[in-house]
C-alpha cells in the first residue's frame, strides 16, 4: 500500500493523514518490534518473523499488525517488544515466546508474568513501558516516535502528523519567519560545537551566491555513540522533512546526507525514505504544489572520523581526500563546491519539524538557560541500562547514569564519565551533579558533543583510558598539521610509557606542556581537542598517574605490563580449567590440588581469570590488588 | 583588479594591507620575522608546519592560527610573538628536532628558539610532511608525480602505488625545495652542524657511494634506506644522478 | 555479483589476481555519469563487487574521469575502508570502540590474535589468505559490546573463551583449515 498519487497541497496532506489515522484507530492492536542494530544482534529478525508465522497461522494479519521498529533505546535488554494500544513491554523477547504473547497479552490482555521487566533495584515486575525506570526519567521527543514507527512506511510517518510542519511551512510562513522561529527556539548543534543553528542558517541565507547547500552529518564517529545512526534508521522522514523546511528557509536547492559506510542499515533506510518523500510529492521538484524545490542524495563515507569535521566532510562530499580546510571562509560562506552551505547534525535536523509545529517557546521549556530543549545521549561502558537516553538539557551526570542507567553493574563502584567522544573529556565522581549544557560541560573541562556518555568503574584505568584515545585520535588524524600527527604520537608513546611502567615524574609535565601545545597549534578541531582526554584524566585523576610512575600499581588491573595474576590457595580446587586454556603453559599443578602461575612465562592474557568459577585467580599490581 | 584596502592591527601596530593578503605576507612586508617551514612564496599556503602560527583576535578571545593561511581581515589583530606563541613554538620545534635531526634548517630554527631539550624518544626521520615537494611538482613543474598517500601515522608522500611514475620528468624540483634534504647538514663538521647525528648512519653513503659523485651532502643517507621506507624522491636521486 | 570469484581467487595457488572484469567497473563508472565528483561513491560501489580495489582498475578510473592517479592512490590510502589487496576468505571485525574498549575488547582482539597466530602491526591476514583480522571503531551495537562480527554476522559479548570456537565454527563452514 502506497501512496498512488503524489501530494500536490498541504490539504491534501491534511485529507490523506486524515484517512491514516482513520484507518488505524478502530481497535487496532498492533506489535511494534525493535529491529534497531542492538536488538538485531540479540535475534530481532527471527522473533519478527515468529510473530508473522504465529499470527498468519491464527488468521489474525487483519487484526494484528507486526510492526519492525528502529531502535527504542533500551538496547541492553533487547529484542524488545511494546504493545499499543495497551502499552505492555516486553524485554529480551525469543522467537519462542512469540504464541505465547498474542494469545495472552494481545489477545485476552493479560500480561506474560515471566516475559515481564523486573526492575534490578526493587526486584518488582514492571507491565508498561512508561513506567520502567530507564523511559521515566527520560523526555523523549525525538526517540519516542522511533518506538511507534515504521521506518520503512511513509504513510505510517504521516499518520503520526509527519510533513505537517513543512506544510505549514510551505502555506502559512516565509524564509524569514522560519529561521526567526529557530532562532527563538534556541537550537543549538547537536554535532560537537553547539552553534546556535537559527544564526547559522540566517548567515547562509545571506550570502549572495547561488545555489546553496545543505548538508545533514550524520558521519558519527565518536565511537561508543549511536544515536545518530537509530534516528535515520528508526525515523528517517523527520530528518528528511527537517531539511526540506530548512532548504525553504534558507532557499536551498540540493541537499546531501552524509553518512558513514559502516551503517549499511541507516543507509538503505535514508534512500528508501527519500525515493518514498520524492514519489509522494513530498521532495524533489514543486514539492506540494509550493514551487519550492528541494532534492536530497546519500553519500557514504568511507572510513575517516575527521570526515565528521565540517570542512574534511565537504572535501568528501567533493570527492577527494577528507582533510580540514582553513575556516575562515566557513562553509556558510564558502562551502561545498565553494558555495553557501549548512551543515547540521542529524539531531539538529530532527529537532526542526517539531520545533514548527509546537513553536519555539515550547521548546524553550525544556532545558536551561542557553541550552534549549533535549539532547540524546547514548549512554554505554560499565552501566546496567546501556542504550539511548533523551532527556532535557541540565539533568544532572547523577540523574542520566544512576536514575536511568540504573547504575554500576555488579555493585561495583562509579569512577568517571566521558562525554563528548575522543575530543572529550572525562568527569570524576565529584562531578555527578553538574548538570548537562553546554556551558557547565565547558567549564568542567569538557565538551557536549554528539553525546557520547561512556560510564568507567573501578576496573577502567584512568591511564589507559587516556591511552585509548589518544591512540584512536592518532590514528584517525589526518595527518597535515605537524603538531597533531607529531603531537598525538608523542602523546601516546609518553602514555604507552606510564602504562608499561617507565614512566617518571618528567613524564606528567612534559604531556602537560605538550598537550597543550598541541590543542593550541593545530589547525581543525580534532588536533585543538586532541589532548583533552589526556588533559582531564590528568586533572582528575592524577594521583592515578602518579599511582602508575612512582609504585608502578595500576589499581584497577588494565595495564599488562604493571600486573600478575596470582591463584589463591584458599579457593583453588585444583580444576585444572585454568591450565587447561593457559595458550603460555605457565600454570603448573596436578588435579585436585592447588594450581600456580609461573609469573616469568605469563603472557598476562587473563584466560585463567575468565575460565575460573571459584575466583581464585587474582590480579595484583606494585603490591595491591 | 585593484584590491581593496584594509586595516589590521600587527603587534599593536597599526597597518594597511591588500584585502586577501595572508597574515604572513602582511607580517613579512613589516619586517616581522615568523619561522617557518611549509611556506614558500613562489607555491600556495599549506599550513602543515604550524611554525607561523601567531595569535588574533581582540585580547580576551584569542584564537592562535597559522598564519600562511589566515587571510588579513578588517580589524584584524594579531600578535606574532606572545608568550603562547613562543610557547607552543618551541614545542613544535623540539617535536622537529628529535624526529628529523638530520635537517640543518630545522636544527638552525631550533637553536634560534632556544630550544635546549629534546625530551622525546629520537627518531631519525627525514620527511616533517610539510609537502613543499608535492606542491613544488604540481604547480611549478605540472608534473603531479608525487603526493600524499595514508592518513595519520601512515601519510607519506609517494608516488601512485609507491611505483616509478610515469608522470616524473626527473627534474629534481622536489629535492631543490625539501627544507630537510637540500639543507640537509654537510656532514659531520662542527662547524656547521649541531647534531653530527650523520654519524649515526652507518655505513654512512660517502663510505658506499663516493664512486657515483653523488651531489647530495654526506649523511644523505637516502639512496641506502632500506627500501619500503617511504620519502620523497625515494629512488628518484640515484636515477637523476645516473643521468646528469 | 562479482563479489564471489573474488573471493574464491583469494587462495594461496592463486595470489596473482583474477583476470579483472572492466565490463564491472565500466558499469559502475556509467552509474555514476563518469562524475570525478562521485569518485568515493564509485570506489565503494567497485570494491562492493571486487572485493577489494585492484590497481589496474584504479588506473583504468583515472583514464575515464581524467582524474590524476596520484589523488587516486591519495584516496583509496586516506580512507580506512579501502583496501588495495583481495579480501581474505573470512573476516573477522572486533570493535574497539569506546563502549567496548571498556568492556574489554582488547583482551578479545589479543585472543584473536594469538589464536590465528597474526600480529596485526605487520599484516592482519593469515599467509594462506585464509582468515583476516581487523578493527573497527563502532558498529552502534554499544550494550552489546564487545562485539565481533564474522564475516559479516554480529556476535554480541564476546567472551576472550569464546574465540577459537568462533573461528573454528566460521572456518569449518567452508572447509578451510587454519589451526
Ligand atoms: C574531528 C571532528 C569530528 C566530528 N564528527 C562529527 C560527527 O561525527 N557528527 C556530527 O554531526 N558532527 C561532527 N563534528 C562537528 C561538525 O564539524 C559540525 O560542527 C557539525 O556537524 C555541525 O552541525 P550542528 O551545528 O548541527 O552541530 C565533528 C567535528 C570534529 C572537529
Ligand atoms: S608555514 Fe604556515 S604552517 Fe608551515
Ligand atoms: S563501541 Fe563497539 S559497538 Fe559501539
Amino acid at each position: 500500500m502506497s501512496l498512488d498519487n503524489p501530494i500536490r497541497s498541504s490539504g491534501e496532506l491534511e485529507d490523506l493523514h486524515g484517512v491514516l489515522v482513520e484507518r488505524r484507530s478502530e481497535d487496532h492492536l498492533c506489535i511494534s518490534i525493535c529491529t534497531g542494530t542492538g536488538c538485531v544482534v540479540g535475534g530481532a529478525e527471527s522473533v519478527v518473523d515468529a510473530f508473522v508465522e504465529v499470527i498468519s497461522e491464527m488468521g489474525l494479519e487483519e487484526k494484528i499488525e507486526v510492526k519492525p521498529t528502529g531502535c527504542h533505546g533500551f538496547c541492553e535488554m533487547g529484542p524488545l517488544v511494546t504493545m499499543t494500544p495497551s502499552g505492555y513491554f516486553y524485554p529480551q523477547v525469543h522467537a519462542r515466546d512469540a504464541r505465547e504473547i498474542v494469545e495472552k497479552t494481545l489477545l485476552n490482555n493479560e500480561v506474560v508474568e515471566k516475559l515481564l521487566y523486573h526492575d534490578p533495584q526493587t526486584d518488582e515486575a514492571i507491565a508498561r513501558e512508561a513506567d520502567v525506570p530507564f523511559y521515566k526519567h527520560q523526555k523523549r521527543i525525538i526517540l519516542a516516535e522511533n518506538g511507534h514507527l515504521n521506518p520503512t512506511d511513509i504513510e505510517d510517518y504521516i499518520s503520526i502528523g509527519g510533513y505537517k510542519g513543512l506544510a505549514h511551512v510551505l502555506d502559512e510562513m516565509n524564509p524569514d519567519e522560519v529561521i526567526t522561529c529557530v532562532i527563538d527556539s534556541g537550537l543549538a548543534g547537536r554535532g560537537g560545537a553547539g552553534f546556535p543553528t537559527g544564526k547559522k542558517w540566517e548567515i547562509c541565507q545571506k550570502q549572495p551566491s547561488e545555489p546553496k547547500y545543505l548538508v545533514c552529518n550524520a558521519d558519527e564517529g565518536d565511537p561508543g555513540a549511536y544515536m545518530d545512526r537509530s534516528i535515520l534508521e528508526g525515523n528517517p522522514h523527520r530528518v528528511i522533512e527537517g531539511m526540506c523546511i530548512g532548504a525553504f528557509a534558507i532557499g536551498a536547492s540540493q541537499g546531501f546526507i552524509y553518512v558513514r559506510h559502516e551503517y549499511p542499515l541507516a543507509v538503505e533506510r535514508i534512500t528508501l525514505a527519500i525515493e518514498d518523500a520524492r514519489t509522494a510529492g513530498l521532495l524533489g521538484e514543486d514539492i506540494m504544489g509550493s514551487g519550492l524545490n528541494f532534492d536530497l542524495k546519500v553519500v557514504r563515507g568511507a572510513g575517516a572520523f575527521v570526515c565528521g569535521e565540517e570542512s574534511a566532510l565537504l572535501k568528501s562530499l567533493e570527492g577527494l581526500k577528507g582533510e580540514p580546510k582553513q575556516r575562515p571562509p566557513f562553509p556558510v560562506e564558502k562551502g561545498f563546491q565553494n558555495k553557501p552551505t549548512v551543515i547540521n547534525n542529524v539531531e539538529t535536523w530532527a529537532n526542526v519539524p517539531h520545533i514548527i509545529n509546537n513553536g519555539p517557546e515550547w521548546f524553550v521549556g525544556f532545558g536551561t538557560e542557553g541550552s534549549a530543549g533535549t539532547k540524546i545521549f547514548s549512554l554505554v561502558g560499565k552501566v546496567n541500562n546501556t542504550g539511548l537516553v533523551e532527556v532535557p538539557m541540565g539533568v544532572t551526570i547523577r540523574e542520566i547514569v544512576f536514575d536511568i542507567g540504573g547504575g554500576i553493574p555488579n555493585g561495583k563502584e562509579f569512577k568517571a564519565v566521558q562525554t563528548g567522544g575522543p575530543a572529550g573529556g572525562c568527569l570524576p565522581t565529584s562531578m555527578l551533579d553538574l548538570p548537562v549544557d553546554f556551558h557547565a560541560l565547558q567549564e568542567a573541562g569538557t565538551i557536549m558533543g554528539s553525546g557520547g556518555l561512556i560510564v568507567m568503574d573501578e576496573d577502567t584505568c584512568m591511564v589507559d583510558v587516556a591511552r585509548y584515545f589518544t591512540k584512536f585520535l592518532e590514528e584517525e588524524s589526518c595527518g597535515k598539521c605537524y603538531s597533531c600527527r607529531k603531537g598525538t604520537q608523542r602523546m601516546r608513546e609518553l602514555l604507552d610509557d606510564i602504562c608499561e611502567g617507565r614512566g617518571t615524574p618528567g613524564h606528567l609535565a612534559l604531556l602537560e606542556e605538550l598537550g597543550h601545545a598541541v590543542n593550541t597549534a593545530s589547525m581543525c578541531g580534532l588536533g585543538q581537542n586532541a589532548a583533552n582526554p589526556m588533559l582531564s584524566t590528568l586533572r582528575h585523576f592524577r594521583d592515578e598517574y602518579e599511582a602508575h610512575i612512582n609504585e608502578h600499581r595500576c589499581s584497577a588491573g588494565v595495564c599488562t605490563e604493571l600486573i600478575q595474576y596470582t591463584i589463591l590457595e584458599e579457593f583453588c580446587d585444583g580444576c585444572a580449567a585454568c591450565s587447561k586454556v593457559c595458550p603460555s603453559e605457565c600454570i603448573v599443578g596436578e588435579k585436585d590440588s592447588l594450581h600456580t602461575i609461573i609469573t616469568e612465562d605469563c603472557i598476562k592474557c587473563g584466560s585463567c581469570l575468565n575460565v575460573c568459577t571459584r575466583g581464585a585467580v587474582l590480579i595484583t599490581s606494585g603490591g595491591g590488588v | 583588479m585593484s584590491a581593496k584596502v584594509i586595516n589590521i592591527t600587527m603587534n599593536g601596530l597599526p597597518m594597511e594591507v591588500y584585502e586577501g593578503m595572508n597574515v604572513l605576507e602582511a607580517a613579512r612586508i613589516m619586517g616581522i620575522d615568523i619561522p617557518t617551514l611549509c611556506y614558500d612564496e613562489g607555491l600556495s599556503s599549506y599550513g602543515a608546519c604550524r611554525l607561523c602560527i601567531v595569535e588574533i583576535g581582540p585580547q580576551d578571545r584569542t584564537k592562535v592560527v597559522s598564519s600562511c593561511t589566515y587571510r588579513c581581515e578588517e580589524g584584524l589583530e594579531i600578535r606574532t610573538h606572545s608568550k603562547r606563541v613562543m610557547d607552543t613554538r618551541k614545542m613544535i620545534l623540539e617535536l622537529l628536532v628529535c624526529s628529523t635531526p638530520g635537517s640543518k634548517t630545522i636544527q638552525d630554527l631550533a637553536a634560534a628558539h632556544g630550544v635546549i631539550t629534546a625530551r622525546f624518544k629520537p627518531e631519525h626521520e627525514d620527511c616533517m610532511l610539510c609537502g613543499l615537494c608535492v606542491r613544488m611538482c604540481k604547480e611549478q613543474m605540472m608534473a603531479t608525480a608525487i603526493d600524499f598517500a595514508g592518513r595519520g601515522p601512515d601519510r607519506r608522500i609517494t608516488t601512485p602505488f609507491d611505483e616509478a611514475s610515469a608522470l616524473c620528468r626527473h627534474c629534481g624540483g622536489c629535492m631543490f625545495i625539501c627544507p630537510a634534504c637540500s639543507s640537509r647538514c654537510m656532514g659531520p663538521d662542527a662547524d656547521t652542524t649541531l647534531c653530527s647525528s650523520c654519524l649515526n648512519l652507518s655505513p654512512s653513503c660517502v663510505e658506499v657511494y663516493d664512486h657515483q659523485q653523488c651531489w647530495m651532502p654526506p649523511g644523505c643517507g637516502t639512496c641506502i634506506r632500506p627500501e619500503g621506507d617511504y620519502l620523497p624522491a625515494t629512488g628518484r636521486i640515484s636515477e637523476v644522478k645516473t643521468e646528469a | 555479483m562479482a563479489a564471489s570469484d573474488a573471493s574464491s581467487a583469494s587462495t594461496v595457488e592463486e595470489i596473482t589476481p583474477p583476470p579483472l572484469d572492466m565490463n564491472e567497473v565500466d558499469r559502475i563508472l556509467e552509474q555514476h555519469h563518469s562524475d570525478s565528483t562521485e569518485l568515493i561513491a564509485i570506489l565503494l560501489d567497485i570494491q562492493d563487487a571486487l572485493g577489494y580495489l585492484p590497481i589496474p582498475a584504479l588506473r583504468h578510473i583515472s583514464e575515464q574521469l581524467e582524474f590524476p592517479i596520484n589523488e587516486i592512490y591519495g584516496i583509496v590510502t586516506f580512507y580506512k575502508h579501502f583496501k588495495l589487496t583481495p579480501p581474505p576468505k573470512h573476516q573477522f571485525t572486533v570493535c574497539t570502540g569506546t563502549a567496548c574498549h571498556v568492556r574489554g575488547a582488547v583482551q578479545v582482539f589479543r585472543e584473536f590474535e594469538r589464536q590465528l597466530n597474526l600480529d596485526t602491526t605487520i599484516c592482519n591476514t593469515t599467509p594462506d589468505m585464509e582468515c583476516g583480522l581487523e578493527t573497527v571503531n563502532c558498529i552502534g551495537a554499544c550494550a552489546l559490546g564487545p562485539v565481533v562480527i564474522v564475516d559479516g554476522e554480529f556476535k554480541g559479548q564476546v567472551k576472550q573463551t569464546r574465540v577459537s570456537s568462533m573461528i573454528k565454527k566460521a572456518t569449518r563452514s567452508s572447509g578451510g583449515d587454519t589451526e
